[in-house]
């Protein structure tokens, strides 16, 4: 072959290669853009199946909050100075990558929280303000975390409202017939989450949506659990509020967003008064900033709001689709594998499921697994998961909780597996 | 036995196990030997808050002796909160609220001794100190 032809052809061998990773994500690639991931735990190597409680973070996160404070440390919104310039800068940065990250039609309808409990709090508290009665109603369904029960419960004892919670079957599927037959003239806004966190569960929004909207009800989505599988169009969707955090996402914690329809965000009074909301303060009257300013009183975690664009910029590198793809089969891995241990028995069979495998073993407590997982360096959530409703309908104290993301392997859901194992032999 | 005796028989016991496995094995087996609480004594007021699995403690006094039966729905719980019960059932109110429990960090549990633990050791050996409190001053 002579020098020439042998060149195309190494071009060629190259162009296969990239094309090839634009379908398949090259995981030992991934694993290496986070640090955390070489350490050990208890002399073992870390298997960290924690995802849904907080996803580890990318270098170029770690560089991003590094260069924050090295290089551009300064308020956001008041200063005229050069840093306090290029730090409000950041901030809006991030909030037009969130805008484009779900679709949003306008930038100003993303308002910057402190996470998924703080936007539902926000919103409980000021469209409750405003449009929640004595006798109305408010629906949330029965496998929610109880970020999105207690706010909804405090905003119905204050009111003297009524709180309608759409039950599940066995398997942790809504029953959408009884869904339909609770929406009525009464009701003032449906709060339920894309995917469950302690069962997986992706539930049929579009369908809770359609059905809502048919009534004039407006819908809050709690994506916490959703963003970082599956990709969101707010627009698409038609949802009215929409809620998640900065730390499940591969990003700072301390930072998390509300989307909400503008009309919704318009009409709703603000949430906290303080600096950055107002327009004039006077002490006989305070004229109230625009959005999303109206609702973001006071200084925000402005590290997180800055470097949570990095965290974006590393979902979109990937693709939602390519993340999905790859976690659908692990999560099937991981079931079929988890089926050798005797004994165990899955908490949520949903036929829709995300990246969530909740179990129990017959003869044993959830909390002794976690305990003896963790000395073989494996990272599990025990116990009932913040959601305690749904334990309850199961009558289990919790569930050993594996939630998986991008950087997991098939080899870690072996170690798991070989770890349950010996815990089980231990212990029953 | 003092206190002070059993805690450095225990920690003898220990020493003669080198991995956690064993540890651990001993432990779930010392859960076997604890002196269980009686169903009728499984009340709500004798749950101890702040553990993931549930834990029952029933303080008795008998001839100026404070004693502990207990359970738990975990084993290495159980076992846990067997130790304590081995450690201090048995003495006086006086005894147990004096007591300094040397023997946790040295048998190398000092780790679930954070507040912030789940198994809540140290809520365990709060309300047993507290039990022998309330009772010492009821005795004075």
């Amino acid at each position: 072959m002579s020098a020439r032809l042998f060149l195309i052809y190494i071009n060629f061998v190259e162009l296969l290669s990239k094309l090839e990773k634009l379908n398949n994500l090259d995981i030992q690639a991934i694993r290496a853009d986070f640090p955390i991931l070489k350490r050990e735990v208890n002399g073992k190597p870390l298997v960290y199946l924690d995802n849904g409680a907080t996803t580890q973070k990318p270098q170029a996160v770690i560089d991003a909050i590094m260069a924050y404070y090295t290089d551009m440390n300064s308020n956001v919104h008041r200063g005229v100075h050069y840093l306090s310039q290029i730090s409000t800068d950041a901030f809006e940065v991030t909030r037009r990558k969130v805008q484009e990250f779900i679709h949003a039609e306008h930038d100003y309808e993303v308002i910057i929280t402190k996470g998924t409990t703080d936007s539902i709090n926000l919103v409980a508290t000021c469209y409750g303000q405003e449009f929640v009665h004595e006798g109305d109603e408010i629906i949330i369904s029965a496998m929610e975390h109880h970020s999105n029960i207690v706010p909804w419960q405090m905003l119905c004892e204050t009111k003297k409202a009524v709180l309608k919670v759409i039950p599940m079957n066995e398997a942790g599927e809504l029953d959408m017939d009884a869904y339909a037959a609770m929406l009525n003239d009464k009701t003032k806004l449906v709060s339920v989450n894309y995917v469950s966190n302690a069962l997986g569960t992706i539930n049929p929004i579009r369908e809770i949506i359609r059905l809502a909207h048919a009534k004039n009800v407006p819908v809050l989505l709690d994506a916490a659990q959703a963003v970082q599988h599956l990709k969101i169009d707010v627009q698409e969707l038609d949802v009215d509020f929409l809620v998640f955090s900065g730390h499940k996402m591969y990003g700072p914690t301390g930072v998390g967003v509300l989307y909400g329809k503008e009309k919704w965000l318009n009409a709703m009074p603000p949430y906290q008064g303080g600096g950055d909301m107002i327009k004039d303060v006077s002490f006989e009257k305070t004229t109230y900033n625009e959005l999303p300013f109206k609702f973001e009183a006071g200084t925000p975690n402005i590290e997180a709001g800055i470097t949570l664009n990095a965290a974006i910029d590393y979902i979109n590198s990937l693709g939602l689709d390519n993340i999905k793809a790859y976690e659908d089969d692990l999560l099937a891995y991981a079931t079929e594998r988890l089926q050798e241990v005797e004994g165990i028995r899955f908490i949520g069979t949903a036929k829709e499921k995300s990246s969530v495998i909740s179990f129990v073993v017959d003869g044993t407590h959830p909390y002794d697994i976690g305990v003896i997982l963790d000395k073989l360096g494996i990272a599990v959530r025990t116990g009932h998961h913040c959601a305690q409703p749904v334990m309850e309908q199961y009558g289990i104290p919790g569930t050993v909780r594996a939630s998986l993301a991008v950087y997991n392997t098939k080899e870690e859901i072996d170690a798991l597996v070989a770890g349950v194992k010996r815990a089980v032999a231990m212990l029953v | 036995m003092t206190i002070n005796e059993i805690q450095d028989e225990l920690i003898e016991d220990f020493a003669f196990y080198s991995d956690w496995m064993e540890k651990y094995e001993y432990i779930i087996q010392l859960g076997k030997e604890l002196p269980l609480i009686d169903e009728a004594n499984k009340q709500e007021q004798y749950i101890i808050k702040g553990c993931q699995s549930k834990v029952w403690l029933f303080p008795e006094m008998k001839d100026g002796k404070l004693w502990f039966t207990a359970d738990s729905d975990a084993v290495i719980t159980k076992g846990l909160v067997s130790l304590m019960v081995k450690v201090l059932s048995g003495h006086t109110p006086k005894e147990i609220a004096d007591a300094d429990l040397y023997f946790i960090e040295q048998i190398g549990l000092k780790e679930h001794l954070s507040p912030t633990r789940a198994n809540g050791l140290l809520a365990m050996v709060k309300q047993m100190k507290l039990y022998a409190l309330a009772l010492q001053a009821k005795v004075s």
